[in-house]
């Protein structure tokens, strides 16, 4: 199953929010192909610590797909060539001898580089802190099965709130817009009947706080959906937009 | 280390009077509480944001507290918890089977191999049930029957379907529920949250927690934080054995830095292995990955019969899916057949291990066996276990370039799917930080909640209790014990950051971020760490004795004078910098992985989780010795990591349930 394979890898280099960025070009050798992407570039960081040199900073942590925590726009794609999986679940096997593979981080005016791969999300804690709950307090709350929910809602609300807040929509995004990450967080609880007390104010609120944070417009390219490592599907930007459309109306 | 003990009556763990069925709810009517006015004028610290620590810094400003709430990820819902996949354990007794607050009580303590505390687990399965209320008041999207209600399904160690998930992302879900509650309160000005922070110190004024030295990760500063009560929820230490399923920056410094302040350290022996982990393959790997546990409901466990197939397999010359059924030796139904596959972890962990040891692992390293999905496959057909299982089998596929959905075979009319190779790996540590039933530790005024606290799992934590007692000690229990604590608090005034033990603390912090810097040798953070690893999963791993533990302690003794001296990190203090960052976590490592060993070497005795080669029954089943170990091991911190900790016995009492010898056979 095991082989190796050799190749160039171009990173974004940056030292801090306010420097000047480059491409580095490192050598990459014999890297087993059953390495994962972020175990190849550890590979690389201990051979830039054994040289005296700062590893390439990225943000990173489950390994498994689910944090959110890793990013990366490698080769023109957000996590990678591969299609609902993060960074972190990528494999050297996914590419080939002799390639020459670009990473380089989330590009945003919303998500400043903080260094190197690394960047500031906290945009999207903002946007949840808007609008992105239900307000009870603990202890409050009926028995869990005092209201029936239907399985195919349920199942829906589900696949909405699978999204793992990671910016990968926003990177492909050529407007850079918050839209799937905003209408993933609106539909589960459009789809769920806890939710509905408050829908009207939450869609509201919470896309307010995606123009003012600077995030751009929508323009339906779908990008984000192709891209999304949880493939959150781009029928929660139609129901985003019913339910705003609805909340407006009602003012 | 005998001369050294203190008599057990230095432990007070304020268990409440009566029945214990009526502790709990004595408790909250006697306890002291804080009313709405003084609420606003405490400020509690809570570092960490799982869901130990985002309940409970949700629910503590939704009562009217200020909080300060740290997390080292760039956002509260990174933590961890995010990815637990199973599923929470609570008595609901939706399916009708028979379940109730009583068995949920028993099957934990039996679970934990009598080493829990009756009174910690009664709580905990009491309030099992608000927890569910709680969570799908919040919008989580539990998986639902077609009538509408929730559905349950089975996990280890039980006989009843009690677990309730949401696919195979229960901890996401749970851990975004408890996100958005902090949120609300982020967005009230109730909590405030600061992200990439580190906490590396706990200051204490005139005996209390008052306070924490943190720093920002990104401008490399320390900070400083005061409050009337330090709460930390900061997780395991599983990443001692560096390969374990637990996240990249999960670590024990938090708990570390408790524990040189006076807070005892408990069992840290206790250390889960989960069964179904995707087996290790190369030097270059960072981390396990674990399949979750619910895959055992419809998968089966086994190696083959014959030495010969194994050995053909390790070579490569034949495939899982070559070996007939008659061939193949289900190994945990044939030893355990009133649970099978579903036995507890450290059982199935076991198992897999003697399986292995004898020659019979099924991959090229011979350690691993096989989790077959064919019989439930023919029985339900693809779909439907792809429904259940689906995006388990994608990650598995992902990461082994095999699918366990595949027919890979038809031998005499009956079709055979490709097994997953399963190995188990380091998960989750039972032991953690002493507190008393107030969830208070030793020091005053700090707190341990979650997986960073001893308290409810005894030697072994069955399958989706850890979700359960992480939202249990900070939705349900810590908000009511503090105010327990911080009713007599009321009149101290805020405290100023100033003070002469902040300026103490943060000195002693720079001082060590200083000497980390200054070491300037040749190896890098992770090698240090990998040979770490290497040390305690051979020596204190899976099967232990006195001579290995032995062995290990000089050999982490050596690995310490390696890290002082030989540790080198690139770049500078200011800004960000990870490899200081991590070296700051490693040294830590070092300490709890000496600790692990004090007490694995002290426990005379198999338990759960510990197991003592020495001490093992004819048939390979843990011994335990309750004459000798029925007690809570507290390790006392001596002032300096390189000096052994002092044994401190909390005797363990139960009244409502009779301790025997854990029986999943019949």
């Amino acid at each position: 199953m095991e082989n190796n394979i050799s190749f160039k890898l171009k990173v974004w280099r940056q030292q801090g929010p306010k420097e000047p960025g480059r491409f580095e070009t490192y050598e990459m050798q014999d890297i087993p192909t059953d390495t994962s992407f972020l175990e190849m570039l550890d590979i690389l960081n201990e051979q830039l610590i054994e040289k005296g040199e700062e590893p390439v900073h990225f943000d990173h942590d489950c390994r498994e797909g689910i944090c959110g925590m890793c990013s990366l726009y490698i080769n023109g794609h957000p996590h990678g060539p591969a299609t609902g999986a993060t960074t972190c679940q990528l494999y050297m096997r996914r590419f080939h001898d002799g390639d020459t593979i670009t990473v380089e981080p989330w590009r945003s005016a919303a998500f400043p580089v903080i260094k190197d791969l690394m960047v500031n999300r906290n945009a999207f804690d903002q946007i949840q802190q808007a609008g992105g709950y239900v307000s009870f307090n603990t202890g409050g709350a009926q028995d869990a099965n005092a209201i029936p929910i239907s399985k195919v809602a349920a199942d829906e609300a589900m696949d909405s709130a699978s999204c793992i807040g990671c910016g990968a929509c926003v990177a492909a995004c050529k407007n850079g817009s918050a839209m799937l990450f905003v209408s993933a967080k609106v539909s589960q609880f459009a789809l769920l009947p806890q939710g509905k007390a408050e829908a009207k104010k939450r869609v509201k609120a919470m896309l307010a706080k995606m123009d003012e944070l600077g995030f751009g417009n929508c323009t339906n390219t779908g990008a984000c959906a192709a891209e999304c490592p949880k493939n959150i599907k781009l029928s929660n930007i139609s129901r985003l937009n019913r339910e705003y459309i609805s909340a407006k109306c009602a003012d | 280390m005998e001369e050294n003990m203190i008599k057990a009556t230095a432990i007070d763990s304020k268990i409440p009077e009566g029945p214990v069925a009526e502790k709990w709810t004595n408790y909250k009517a006697h306890q002291k509480l804080v009313n709405p006015a003084n609420k606003r004028r405490l400020d509690i610290i809570v570092v960490g944001t799982g869901l130990a620590g985002a309940s409970a810094a949700a629910t503590l400003g939704e009562m009217g507290f200020n909080v300060l709430n740290f997390c080292i990820q760039d956002s509260p819902r990174r933590a961890h918890s995010i990815a637990a996949q199973g599923g929470i354990n609570a008595a609901k007794n939706y399916q009708n089977d028979g379940d109730s607050v009583y068995r949920l009580f028993y099957d934990t303590v039996k679970g934990g191999d009598y080493r829990a505390r009756e009174a910690n687990v009664y709580r905990l399965a009491e309030v099992s049930n608000n927890i569910i209320d709680q969570c799908v008041a919040q919008g989580v999207p539990f998986a639902r029957e077609y009538g509408g209600l929730l559905a349950n399904r089975s996990f280890g160690g039980a006989q009843v379907s009690r677990t309730f998930y949401a696919k195979g992302q229960t901890g996401q879900q749970l851990l975004l529920g408890a996100y958005s509650s902090l949120n609300r309160q982020i967005e009230m000005g109730k909590v405030k949250s600061y992200n990439r922070y580190e906490m590396h110190d706990i200051v204490v004024i005139d005996g209390r927690a008052r306070g924490i030295i943190a720093k920002n990760l990104v401008t490399g500063k320390l900070e400083r934080f005061a409050a009337h009560a330090v709460v930390i929820a900061t997780g395991g230490y599983g990443n001692t054995y560096f390969l374990s399923t637990n996240a990249m920056a999960c670590n024990c410094s938090a708990a570390m830095a408790a524990y040189r302040k006076g807070a005892f350290f408990a069992n840290p022996a206790y250390v889960q292995i989960h069964p179904t982990c995707i087996p290790v393959h190369g030097d270059k790997q960072s981390k396990l990955t674990l399949m979750s546990e619910s895959l055992r409901n419809d998968g089966r466990i086994w190696v083959p019969k014959d030495i010969e197939d194994a050995k053909k397999l390790q070579a490569g010359e034949i495939k899982g899916s070559d070996i007939p059924e008659e061939k193949r030796d289900y190994y945990l139904e044939r030893r355990y057949p009133a649970f099978g596959n579903l036995v507890p972890r450290d059982v199935a962990s076991r198992a897999a291990k003697e399986r292995c040891d004898k020659g019979y692992g099924v991959n090229n390293t011979g350690k691993a066996v096989f989790l077959d999905f064919s019989e439930a496959i023919n029985r339900l057909g693809i779909d439907v276990i792809r429904q259940r299982y689906g995006n388990l089998f994608d990650m598995y596929e992902e990461i082994t370039d095999v699918n366990p959905g595949e027919l890979a075979n038809e031998i005499d009319g009956e079709k055979y799917y490709n097994p997953m190779m399963i190995y188990p790996a380091i998960h989750y540590t039972m032991g953690g930080i002493w507190v008393d039933y107030e969830l208070q530790t030793s020091v005053k005024g700090l707190f341990a909640i979650g997986e960073c606290n001893f308290s409810d799992h005894g030697a072994n934590r069955l399958g989706a209790s850890a979700l359960m007692q992480g939202l249990a000690d900070g939705y349900f229990v810590l908000p009511y014990t503090i105010q327990n604590y911080l009713s007599d608090q009321i009149t101290v005034p805020r405290f100023s950051t100033d003070a002469p033990e902040f300026d103490a603390a943060e000195k002693a912090v720079q001082a060590n971020l200083d000497h980390l810097m200054n070491i300037k040798g040749k190896r890098s953070v992770d090698s240090i760490h990998k040979e770490l690893g290497h040390i305690m999963w051979e020596y204190v791993g899976m099967g232990r004795t006195k001579e290995g533990l032995e062995t290990a302690l000089t050999k982490l003794k050596a690995l310490r004078e390696e890290f002082e001296t030989n540790l080198f990190i690139p770049g500078d203090q200011e800004g960000m910098n990870v490899e200081l960052d991590k070296a700051f976590r490693l040294r830590d490592f070092i300490t709890m992985g000496e600790l692990i060993a004090y007490d694995a070497l002290n426990r005379n005795e198999s338990c759960g989780g510990h197991f003592r080669e020495e001490h093992q029954t004819e048939e390979g089943e843990a011994k335990r010795d309750d004459e000798n170990y029925f007690y809570v091991a507290c390790w006392k911190y001596n002032g300096d990591d390189e000096k052994a900790p002092t044994l401190i016995k909390e005797p363990l009492h139960y009244e409502a349930i009779k301790v025997q010898t854990r029986n999943y056979k019949n």
